[in-house]
C-alpha cells in the first residue's frame, strides 16, 4: 500500500511527498527528516520569503502613490483638501484608494470575492434554468433553439472556456504537426524542401498568427452567424504552438537508431510496418517532448490571443479587469496570473505522466 | 560449388578526399554446414564484411553470391546477430522474438507462432524473462534474446558480428557453448566475426584473419581439425590447439607491427624544443 502510493506519486511527478509518507510509517526517521526539510520545508520557506518581499514591495509602492495623491491634492486645492485626502485614504474608503500593485492580502480577498461571485452566478444560472425549463421544452417541441443564459460568465467559467480553447488548439496542433512531422522525418527531400518555410514561420509572433487567422476565418464565416471568436482563437493557438511538435517529430523520425533500421531491414518489414513498428515507437520520446512544449506554449499564447481576439476566457478576463479599473481590478489580475501559472504547471505534469506511460525509457543497465 | 562466395569484393565509404577503401579485394568461400571464424583488429572492417554478406550494404566492386545467386538485399535465409544486440527497447522479449517469427512465417497461425517463440526462448533458458523488457535484462541475457531472434527465423546461415565481445568472460563461455549446441543440432552454416582467437579456435572449422584496414584483405586460413565437442579447459592442454593458437597470434602480431611501422613513417615530428619553465614552488622542491 505504502510503496504503491509512493510509486504513483513519483510517477505523476509529486515525489516530494515521499519522505512525508515514509515518516508517517516511521521509516529511517533521520534520513527522511532531512529529505523532508529539503523537499518540502525549504520550498515553503522560499514561498514565504517571496510573500514577504511582495508585501513589502507593495507597501512601498502604496506609500509612494499615497504621498503623490496627498501632494497633488495640496498643490491643486490647498491644505484642507490634502488633509481630507489623507483621512480618506487611511479610512480605507474605496473612492480614494491608491491604485498600484496589490498586496498578498488584497489578492487573497479578491480571490475569495471571485469565488463568491462564481457561486452567485451559478445560483442565478440554476434559477434561470428552472424559470425557462417549461418554455424550453415547448420550444424544443416546436423545433426552436433553447433559450440560453446570457449573463456575465464567472471567473471559473472563464477558466473552463480557456481550457476548452487550449485543448482545441492543442488537438489541432497534434493532428497537423505529428503527421506532417512524420512525413518530413521520413523523406529527406520533403524536409529540405519545406525547411525554409518552417524556419520562417516558427518564430512568428502569436499576435501575427491571430491576425492572419482572422483574415481567413472572417472571409470563410462571412455568411454564417456562428461566433467566430472561438474558432479564431483556437486555430491561432494551434498554429503558434505546433512548431515544437513538428520539429521534434521530424527530428525523432529522421534520427532513428541505425541499429533499429537494420533490424527492420533484416526482418524485411514493409514500409508500413517499418513506420508503425520501428520508427514511431522509437521516436515517441521526442514526439512527446515536442507535445509537452506545444501544450505549454499553447497555454502561454492563449492568454495573449484571448486578450486580443476578445474571445471569452482568462485572457479577456485579464483585459477586461485592466480596462475596468475598479479598486480590486489589480488584485483580480494577480489572481488570474496565479491561476494561469498553476494550471500551466498542472498541464505540464499531466503531459509528463502520459509521456511516462506511453514511452520506453532508454536502457540504463 | 561454394555456399557463400565473395568474389573480389571492395567497399569504400565517404566521398572525395575523405573516401577510404575499407575492404579491398576480398575473396572468401564458405561451404554448407561449415563454421568459419574471421578474426581481426577493431576497425578493420569486420562489420562491413558482415553487412555485405547479409545484404544490408552492397559492394562497390565484385560480387557476393549466396547459393550461386548474387545477394540483392537482406533475406530471412541469412540471420544476423548484431554486435550491440539491437533489441527494440519498447518490446518485451516475447514480442522482440515474435516480430521476427511473424515476418518469417506469415502463414503460420497465431498459436503456432507463439509456441515457436516460446520454444526458442526456452532453448536459451530465458523462459522466466519472456515478459521482460530489454532494459530489465543483463547484457548476456540481451545477447541471448538477440541470438534467439536470429535463430527463430530458421535461417540457413547465421552471421554473427562480434556477438560476445561486450560480455564478461564467464557469460561469454556459457553463450559460446549454447551457440555451439544449437549449431550442432541444426548443422547450419555459420560465419563468426570475432576479435578473440580463442573463441574462434573453440567454435570454428576454419579461422581466417582479416588484415587491418584501410584496404583490408583476408589473410591465409587456418584449418582447425580438432574433434567436437571441444571442451574449453581440455583445449588448454591440447598440442594442436597450442600450435594453432601460437601460429595465428604470431601472424596477427606480425601484421599488427607492419601496420604500426607503416604509420610511423607518415609522421614528421616538428622541430621544436619544450620551453623549460622555472618550477613555481621551489620551496617544496626535492632536487
Amino acid at each position: 500500500m505504502k510503496d504503491r502510493s509512493i510509486h504513483i506519486l513519483n510517477f505523476v511527478g509529486l515525489g516530494f511527498f515521499e519522505p512525508a509518507i515514509r515518516l508517517v510509517t516511521g521509516e529511517e526517521v533521520k534520513k527522511n527528516l532531512s529529505l523532508l526539510f529539503k523537499k518540502v520545508v525549504l520550498p515553503i520557506l522560499s514561498v514565504l520569503l517571496f510573500l514577504i518581499l511582495w508585501h513589502s514591495g507593495a507597501t512601498y509602492l502604496y506609500n509612494i502613490e499615497k504621498e503623490a495623491r496627498i501632494e497633488k491634492a495640496f498643490a491643486d486645492r490647498g491644505e484642507a483638501a490634502a488633509l481630507e485626502m489623507q483621512t480618506c485614504i487611511e479610512s480605507d474608503d474605496i473612492s480614494c484608494q491608491p491604485n498600484t500593485l496589490p498586496s498578498p492580502a488584497q489578492v487573497w480577498v479578491a480571490y475569495k470575492s471571485l469565488l463568491t461571485d462564481h457561486r452567485i452566478i451559478t445560483e442565478k444560472k440554476v434559477a434561470f434554468a428552472d424559470k425557462v425549463a417549461a418554455t424550453n421544452t415547448q420550444r424544443a417541441e416546436q423545433g426552436l433553439a433553447a433559450i440560453k443564459y446570457t449573463g456575465r460568465p464567472s471567473f471559473v467559467d472563464q477558466i473552463f472556456t480557456s481550457l476548452k480553447t487550449v485543448f482545441a488548439g492543442f488537438l489541432l496542433a497534434l493532428f497537423i504537426a505529428v503527421p506532417i512531422g512524420i512525413m518530413l522525418g521520413l523523406s529527406d527531400t520533403l524536409r529540405s524542401s519545406v525547411n525554409w518555410l518552417i524556419q520562417i514561420f516558427k518564430p512568428v509572433s502569436p499576435v501575427v498568427w491571430l491576425l492572419l487567422v482572422f483574415m481567413i476565418v472572417k472571409t470563410l464565416t462571412m455568411n454564417s452567424d456562428t461566433d467566430s471568436s472561438f474558432i479564431i482563437s483556437f486555430i491561432s493557438v494551434g498554429l503558434c504552438s505546433m512548431w515544437a511538435t513538428l520539429v521534434n517529430t521530424s527530428m525523432g523520425v529522421s534520427s532513428v537508431d541505425k541499429d533499429y533500421i537494420n533490424v527492420a531491414k533484416v526482418l524485411q518489414l514493409n514500409i508500413g510496418q517499418k513506420v508503425f513498428k520501428i520508427i514511431l515507437p522509437s521516436s515517441f520520446p521526442l514526439i512527446f517532448t515536442g507535445l509537452r512544449i506545444t501544450l505549454s506554449v499553447a497555454w502561454m499564447v492563449l492568454i495573449a490571443i484571448e486578450l486580443l481576439a476578445q474571445s471569452p476566457g482568462l485572457g479577456s478576463f485579464v483585459w477586461e479587469e485592466f480596462q475596468n479599473g475598479a479598486n480590486d481590478s489589480n488584485s483580480k489580475i494577480i489572481v488570474a496570473m496565479f491561476v494561469i501559472g498553476i494550471i500551466g504547471f498542472l498541464l505540464d505534469r499531466i503531459m509528463l505522466t502520459i509521456q511516462k506511460f506511453v514511452t520506453f525509457t532508454e536502457e540504463t543497465a | 560449388m561454394a555456399y557463400i562466395e565473395l568474389r573480389n569484393v571492395s567497399k569504400s565509404f565517404g566521398i572525395g578526399k575523405d573516401r577510404t577503401q575499407v575492404l579491398s579485394n576480398i575473396n572468401l568461400e564458405i561451404k554448407e554446414e561449415e563454421f568459419v571464424a574471421i578474426v581481426g583488429f577493431t576497425g578493420s572492417g569486420k562489420t562491413t564484411l558482415i553487412n555485405l554478406i547479409s545484404g544490408l550494404i552492397m559492394p562497390d566492386e565484385g560480387e557476393v553470391l549466396f547459393k550461386g545467386e548474387p545477394v540483392t538485399g537482406p533475406s530471412h535465409e541469412r540471420g544476423v546477430i548484431f554486435q550491440n544486440y539491437s533489441l527494440l527497447p519498447w518490446l518485451n522479449v516475447r514480442n522482440n522474438v515474435g516480430m521476427a517469427v511473424r515476418e518469417t512465417f506469415k502463414k503460420m497461425s497465431k498459436k503456432d507462432r507463439n509456441k515457436r517463440v516460446e520454444t526458442y526462448v526456452e532453448m536459451v533458458n530465458l523462459a522466466p524473462a519472456i515478459n521482460k523488457k530489454p532494459k530489465e535484462l543483463s547484457g548476456g541475457m540481451r545477447q541471448r534474446v538477440s541470438v534467439t531472434r536470429a535463430l527463430s527465423m530458421s535461417p540457413e546461415v547465421i552471421l554473427m558480428d562480434e556477438p560476445l565481445s561486450a560480455l564478461d568472460a564467464l557469460t561469454r563461455g556459457n553463450l559460446q557453448q549454447e551457440i555451439l549446441k544449437i549449431w550442432n543440432k541444426d548443422k547450419k552454416t555459420a560465419l563468426l566475426i570475432t576479435n578473440d582467437v580463442d573463441e574462434g579456435l573453440l567454435m570454428a572449422d576454419r579461422i581466417i584473419p582479416l588484415k587491418p584496414g584501410p584496404k583490408a584483405t583476408l589473410g591465409p586460413e587456418w584449418i582447425i581439425n580438432m574433434e567436437r565437442p571441444r571442451d574449453k579447459t581440455a583445449l588448454n592442454h591440447n598440442d594442436e590447439y597450442k600450435r594453432l593458437r601460437n601460429s595465428i597470434i604470431e601472424y596477427l602480431i606480425q601484421i599488427g607491427e607492419q601496420r604500426a611501422s607503416k604509420k610511423e613513417n607518415t609522421y614528421v615530428l616538428p622541430d621544436i624544443k619544450p620551453r623549460i619553465k622555472p618550477a613555481p614552488f621551489r620551496k617544496f622542491g626535492f632536487s
